[in-house]
């Protein structure tokens, strides 16, 4: 094989090869697009989690549906009120504060057990269930799933799997939010087949800790600490924040003052003050009567 | 007409470029959970394959051939299919930008999908590269015929997939180990179409 052999590969392969990227690099200029330099910008300012709780496909999506003006711009949970500004400006609008939300499981039904292993509290089980680990499935299997009660959690832990900030977890039977990693993006709210998960304004002082519909009885055979309907909280509010809507006390956050009075007088102590807050964060002491 | 049928069925079926020559396993399995993208993965490789075996015959007949460099296809064609799948990007971005929100992602997959070098490499072993109008259209036919093979395969799994993902496999075969398979068994099915031969 003589060398000029080698040499006739080298310079057509090479030769190829710049031809190519010459093509490649006039085809970028001509079929240069256009693309609104503010899209990247949006883009930079959320967080890129893509977990999809402003109702869009991702992050990319939202940015364009922004730039589009089909979106609002304080829809990224997550980002909250840091990337709402930042994208405000981008787009030459005035940002609307919005209040940070974060999850809240209404169900106080943590289970304890005694030192045989016997349970004491909590939510009853009505049956064994030895199925996969999963709420959604659960949920349907005996009617309303392996608890007493229709309307707790499970502890299945569905809410876990979907969550992409490491915010919920199971403690004791019952799904648990870390609200300092909870931006509020509601895909646990979406996925719980109990809807026992629902929003509040992070920083709450007095919830409700329970999803029960059914009546006091039955809600007093299937949980120890259910909600019953009984009113008491109703008649120390001070403010008549408090309803009992399907025999379940509501508090109206309008008028709650987070004096903290129910929690007193709930029987089935499920009306928590400051569940939902940072320990560092003081808790405002109830006054007396 | 006899020679593009010929074509035609061994590409789909008897000589299917994924299940029986195992060509492109990676975007078989990784583009394979949903029909919807399993089948725009599909069309883009059936594009891409026939525009590169339209490209890699002129390559190879016009540059490679006078020049006795036989040898070096495999290099070139590879890097003639990573342009074409550049500039077919981009023209697409540009004039059509339906089909390219519509592919996305898949075409930038493709430029290094083993079976368009496949299918380029095979029309050279079976004599297409010559100088010659009609040798050039059965290229082309190969080409698109094993990137509809492609879509028949993947789609096919797809399907197979979205039901097994939602049965229950023993653990050990959860997820990726119990998909393997089940591109074996199809494989399997498809091996039955061996030797079939029309004409």
């Amino acid at each position: 094989m003589d060398i000029m052999a080698i040499v006739t590969a080298i310079l057509i392969l090479g030769g190829l090869g710049l031809g190519f990227g010459l093509v490649l690099a006039a085809a970028s200029k001509v079929f240069y697009v256009e693309t609104d330099s503010r899209l990247d910008q949006l883009n930079e300012c959320l967080p890129g989690a893509n977990c999809g709780g402003c109702g869009y496909a991702g992050c990319g999506a939202y940015a364009e549906a922004v730039l589009n003006g089909e979106a609002p711009i304080g829809a990224c949970a997550s980002g909250g009120n840091e990337a709402a500004a930042k994208m405000s400006e981008i787009m030459g609008v005035k940002a609307e504060v919005v209040a940070r939300k974060v999850a809240l499981v209404k169900c106080s039904g943590q289970k304890t057990y005694n030192e045989v292993g016997e349970q004491i509290g909590g939510a009853k089980v009505k049956g064994i269930y030895e199925g996969f680990k999963e709420c959604r499935a659960a949920s349907k299997v005996g009617g309303s799933g392996p608890l007493a009660c229709k309307y707790g959690c499970l502890g299945y832990g569905t809410c876990t799997k979907v969550c992409k900030y490491d915010a919920i977890h199971v403690v004791d039977g019952v799904a648990k939010v870390d609200v300092d990693k909870c931006v509020g993006c509601g895909m646990c709210m979406i996925v719980c087949p109990r809807k026992v998960i629902g929003m509040v304004e992070y920083g709450t002082d007095v919830i409700i800790a329970c999803n029960s519909n059914a009546k006091g009885a039955v809600t007093a055979r299937s949980c120890t600490a259910g909600c019953i309907g009984c009113g008491l909280c109703k008649k120390i509010c001070p403010n008549d924040a408090i309803t009992i809507e399907k025999n379940l006390a509501v508090i109206d956050y309008s008028k709650c003052v987070s004096c903290g009075l129910c929690a007193t007088v709930c029987p089935k102590h499920l009306i928590a003050d400051a569940k939902i807050r940072n320990d560092s964060d003081p808790i405002p002491a109830p006054n007396k009567v | 007409m006899e020679a593009i049928l010929g074509i035609l069925i061994a590409a789909l079926l008897s000589q299917n470029f994924i299940l029986v020559k195992f060509y492109g396993i990676c975007p078989f399995m990784g583009v394979s959970k949903k029909i919807d993208t399993a089948l725009g993965m599909g069309v883009a490789v059936t594009f891409v394959m026939a525009l590169a075996s339209a490209a890699c015959w002129a390559v190879d007949v016009f540059m490679l051939q006078p020049l006795n460099l036989g040898y070096m296809q495999t290099v070139s064609f590879i890097l003639v299919i990573a342009s074409l799948v550049q500039v077919v990007e981009m023209f697409l971005k540009k004039f059509v930008p339906a089909l390219y929100k519509a592919l996305g992602v898949f075409l930038p997959l493709i430029t290094t999908n083993c079976a368009v070098l496949g299918v380029v490499l095979v029309n050279a072993q079976n004599g297409y590269h010559v100088a010659d109008a009609w040798q050039f259209l059965l290229s082309v036919v190969n080409g698109a015929a094993g990137g509809l093979g492609f879509t028949l395969a993947i789609v096919l799994f797809a399907s197979v997939r979205e039901r097994v993902d939602k049965a229950e496999p023993p653990e050990c075969f959860k997820g990726f180990p119990i998909a393997l398979i089940t591109a074996g068994l199809l494989a399997l099915a498809f091996m039955g179409f061996s030797g079939l031969k029309i004409f």
